[in-house]
């Protein structure tokens, strides 16, 4: 990559077009704000996770060399989700291993970065806080805190923000219970798991819960809302951009 | 070997691993932190102190002395012991010169069944050790003919004689300077402190089916 | 709960999760474990190594394994051991019968064994008439009321102590009924003392066994273990054959490992080399030692250069304390012997992939596990790689059947829209007119039960971007 980078490739994930446009959206802008040029690729579509985990390997293969075959110039490719990033970067890899597509998923993957991560450690990028005050807690997605190490990322841009108060859930890095397909496969476990998180979340007193994950938000969302609780989620691109600008009406 | 079942077993090992390449060993590691002997009395106290044993610090010249008042003070009626050993050898006489009431000191010089019975109605077992290692805080005993591996299971109280300076830093260097590759004893030991179990509830109890109670006599 | 003539996983799973005590009791008990395995490892990078270390000798030792196990035979018969090789479960219990019988002994005293339970070895006695009495006083309550384990270290941790008072009050003649835990921890020492004294024969497994000494390594805080290796005049010791590593040295990383992530202690109580039995001179100590090696599907998972890495298992459990969906079922659920992330892949590949599969798919890959795993095992991968083998219809573990077909299908859909996305976003569009995904019935109708249904955005972001032109090259 060149350094500091001018242009970079937006890699949406299939849960922020179809549920999170909003999230893109602000992804997107903070991006250019922070001084680069943001191209999206038309006709992107899922990174293949879920067939990954489910143990369909030949149908993540064809939906991971879709995106393989779109980002083709050399700019970073950044994604606003730990775990679809993890699998870029960290899987495609060992999905392609072996087969004719390996060396372009290792040069793909080379170029992925998270979306937080990015903003922090290549973008410097600075925030001001134009919001009132609020209390926010912060769910760490498995895959961003694990695979990808990017926990820390998140939390420094929250703390740039002086007037967000940081309440921690008492088992922030508990999975939420989303899991992709589990939360289909294994519904009770799942509805244990994410009745815990949210439990803790309404605990904590905070208004809004923070995830970079939409995965999770979604599942956080669901039970929050069921619960009739008044607590909710965003993600972090989104209220990032809600507090440091003033409300555009294309928005 | 003509077992079919061990043939069956290696041959199948073998073609499941025929692709793989043998590598080197995984290297040593860095020598772990060395403690002064000072330090190693200190820190080794400390950890059996944490887990319930009891930790006396004794002169080498009057260690026998102390014993008697500590086994007064438990009111013992009889003590089982090795022999052969200069420690053992010194309890023995110190008992032989003594015409005061003492608990009853047997040696273990009777054949296995007798012996073993009465192992289960005495009140401690004494024994010397090969030293002990200070980062975990524990000893090492080496049962031998002289000192009966059940000496330091079976009795309730088990004390153990420990020359401080044979305090070692680690496991690794306790194995490496008393040479354990080059001989294993039919078995080796390493006591920590009493037997214990937190298997209800977690609730910690002590003097489970091992001793009750672990005496350490550090010599100095 | 025994283990269920048809195992009904989901059905087990619903019941452990409506069992509010054993949540309670499992949420506390594993906050506990995840605790005191922080303490025991204050310094992370110093952790880190050691993991890497341990990584590094149990790899070693697999990828050496044919030469280990005929050094560790070798140098264990010159020191007077008995060696037997047993392929399967069956020959492994006909093993301990005939040595049982060959010393006429109706009863054994047993320390903890995950391999004696994987082969069904107290069963299997019980039908000839050979009583094995468990020592390890979790294992001894569990016995008593004809449980098995539902933990590999804590096999009780599911009981509290009313109930612990109520078995032993009921199953021991003469005990009171107490619920003072050192009081219920002495009617155990008392009533197997007189066991330990009679045995003629004492069973137990092995955490470690050195090929270059020929000695067995176990570890233990009771000191029941001791009791069982050295009071008999028999000594039987069963180990898998994936234990065996390479050298002395090896010994104090993955006892520190083994410790430090099964309870949190930076030793245990004891721990017990066994090199040989009595010798010339000596007093006591059993007169004969019998290792078994048992293979059990072992030399086959070996073939499987990424299966292959469950075998570093080193029996701490911390997968299971850490892992989200354990602290919410139990050992129980799970239906066999080993439980928990390292359970949920080791027993497809010893039970059969499509039999027991389904275990693999409890997980939400969170790798919590894998973080902790004191030897670096994948867990989530190896997940990955049952559910794919399962998936499979002719791969070499799984087979095919109708549920797979359906669920195949379902990801040839999915794959087809991914690659061309405008079925994507036309499925985006007709969803968003009805405003939510379709949860009325098939497998999202659950999701419902506990959360709102998602709501499809009105546009999505590819179609906002297509309206503004922002985002193009």
């Amino acid at each position: 990559m060149i350094y500091p980078p001018t242009t970079v490739y937006f890699f949406a994930t299939c849960l922020i077009d179809a549920f999170f446009p909003q999230a893109g959206l602000a992804a997107m802008r903070l991006l250019e704000k922070a001084g680069v040029k943001v191209v999206f690729p038309r006709r992107q579509s899922c990174c293949g996770q879920p067939a990954y985990n489910a143990g369909y390997v030949q149908q993540a293969r064809q939906a991971a060399r879709h995106q393989l075959k779109l980002f083709t110039s050399p700019y970073p490719i950044v994604v606003p989700s730990g775990s679809c990033a993890a699998m870029m970067k960290i899987h495609y890899p060992r999905l392609f291993a072996g087969t004719v597509d390996e060396t372009a998923a290792r040069r793909f993957a080379g170029r992925v970065y998270e979306w937080s991560e990015f903003l922090v450690r290549i973008l410097h990028i600075r925030l001001t806080d134009c919001g009132r005050p609020v209390a926010v807690t912060w769910h760490s997605s498995c895959h961003a805190l694990r695979e990808m190490g990017v926990t820390e990322d998140a939390k420094a841009l929250i703390r740039q923000l002086e007037n967000v108060t940081m309440k921690p859930l008492k088992n922030e890095e508990e999975c939420c219970g989303f899991g992709g397909t589990f939360a289909v496969k294994q519904p009770a476990l799942s509805a244990a798991m994410v009745r815990d998180k949210v439990d803790d979340i309404v605990g904590t007193g905070a208004g809004i819960v923070l995830a970079g994950d939409c995965g999770c938000l979604m599942n956080i969302n669901g039970a929050l809302a069921h619960q009739g609780a008044s607590a909710t989620g965003l993600h972090l691109a989104q209220f990032l951009w809600e507090r440091t600008h003033v409300p555009r009406a294309d928005l | 070997m003509n077992d079919p079942s061990r043939r069956r077993i290696l041959s199948r090992i073998r073609s499941s691993l025929k692709s793989v390449t043998p590598e080197n060993p995984p290297s040593a590691p860095a020598p772990a932190p060395k403690r002064t002997p000072a330090a190693r009395i200190k820190h080794l106290t400390q950890r059996m102190t944490a887990v319930h044993a009891e930790v006396h610090v004794v002169e080498k010249t009057h260690w026998t002395e102390t014993f008697k008042a500590l086994a007064a003070e438990k009111n013992w009626r009889e003590i089982a012991c090795g022999s052969g050993h200069p420690l053992i050898d010194e309890l023995k006489m110190a008992w032989q010169t003594d015409a005061n009431d003492l608990p009853v000191l047997t040696p273990c010089t009777a054949a296995s069944a007798p012996f073993k019975a009465r192992l289960f109605q005495v009140d401690a077992g004494i024994t010397s050790t090969m030293g002990a290692v200070a980062d975990t805080g524990a000893l090492i005993v080496w049962p031998t003919p002289a000192e009966p591996r059940l000496l330091s299971l079976v009795p309730p109280v088990h004390v153990a004689l420990l020359p401080a300076e044979r305090i070692y830093n680690s496991l690794a260097e306790a194995m490496t300077e008393q040479k354990w590759k080059a001989g294993m004893p039919g078995n080796a030991l390493l006591i920590s402190g009493p037997s214990k179990t937190a298997d209800i509830e977690f609730k910690l109890v002590y003097g489970v089916h091992g001793p009750r109670e672990l005496m350490v006599l550090m010599l100095v | 709960m025994y283990r269920a003539q048809t195992f009904d996983f989901k059905k087990n799973v619903q019941a452990a999760l409506a069992d509010r005590r054993l949540r309670r009791n499992l949420r506390a008990a594993m906050d506990i474990l995840i605790d005191n395995r922080h303490k025991a490892f204050p310094d992370a990078a110093a952790l880190e190594r050691l993991r890497s270390r341990g990584h590094a000798i149990k790899q070693h030792a697999l990828n050496r394994l044919p030469r280990l196990l005929e050094e560790l035979e070798g140098r264990c018969r010159e020191n007077g051991m008995q060696v037997h090789w047993a392929e399967t479960a069956a020959e492994a219990n006909d093993t301990v019968l005939s040595i049982v019988r060959a010393h006429a002994a109706r009863f054994l005293v047993k320390g903890k064994s995950m391999v004696s339970e994987e082969i069904h070895l107290n069963a299997f006695l019980a039908r000839h008439g050979i009583e094995a009495v468990e020592t390890d006083l979790g294992e001894f309550i569990i016995q008593l009321c004809r449980e098995t384990p539902s933990h590999i270290i804590v096999p009780a941790i599911h009981k509290n102590r009313q109930e612990v008072a109520r078995i032993l009050h009921q199953q021991i003649p003469d005990a009171p009924y107490t619920e003072d835990v050192e009081e219920l921890t002495a009617i155990a020492r008392h009533t197997l003392r007189r066991r330990f004294a009679e045995a003629r024969v004492g069973i137990s497994g092995v955490n470690m066994a050195v090929a270059e000494t020929g000695t067995l390594v176990l570890v233990e805080n009771e000191g029941n273990g001791r009791m069982c290796t050295s009071v008999p005049e028999v000594h039987i010791a069963l180990m898998g054959i994936e234990k065996v590593i390479a050298r002395l040295d090896d010994v104090p990383p993955l006892l520190r490992l083994l410790t430090g992530s099964a309870t949190g202690q930076i030793i245990t109580t004891y721990v017990n080399m066994i090199t040989a039995p009595r010798r010339k001179g000596e007093k006591d100590g059993p007169r004969e030692v019998h290792l078994i090696l048992l293979d059990n599907r072992r030399s086959h998972i070996l073939a499987d250069p990424e299966l292959r890495q469950i075998l570093m298992c080193i029996r701490c459990g911390t997968c299971l304390n850490h892992c989200p969906v354990y602290t919410r079922i139990g050992g129980h659920a799970y239906g066999h012997v080993y439980p928990g992330p390292m359970g949920q892949v080791f027993t497809p590949l010893i039970e059969g992939v499509q039999e027991t599969g389904e275990l693999a798919d409890a997980s939400s890959l969170c790798g919590a596990c894998e973080a902790v795993c004191p030897v670096k095992i994948p867990l989530p991968a190896l997940l990955r790689r049952i559910r794919r083998e399962r998936a499979q219809p002719h791969s070499a573990q799984g087979g095919g059947r109708l549920k797979n077909m359906a669920e195949a299908a379902v990801w040839k859909g999915w794959a087809l829209a991914n690659v061309f996305p405008v079925l994507n976003q036309a499925a985006v569009k007709a969803g968003a007119k009805t405003g939510r995904l379709p949860t009325v019935a098939g497998p999202l109708k659950q999701w419902t039960n506990v959360r709102t249904a998602p709501r499809f955005a009105d546009r999505t972001l590819h179609a906002m971007l297509n309206a503004t032109g922002d985002g193009d090259e």
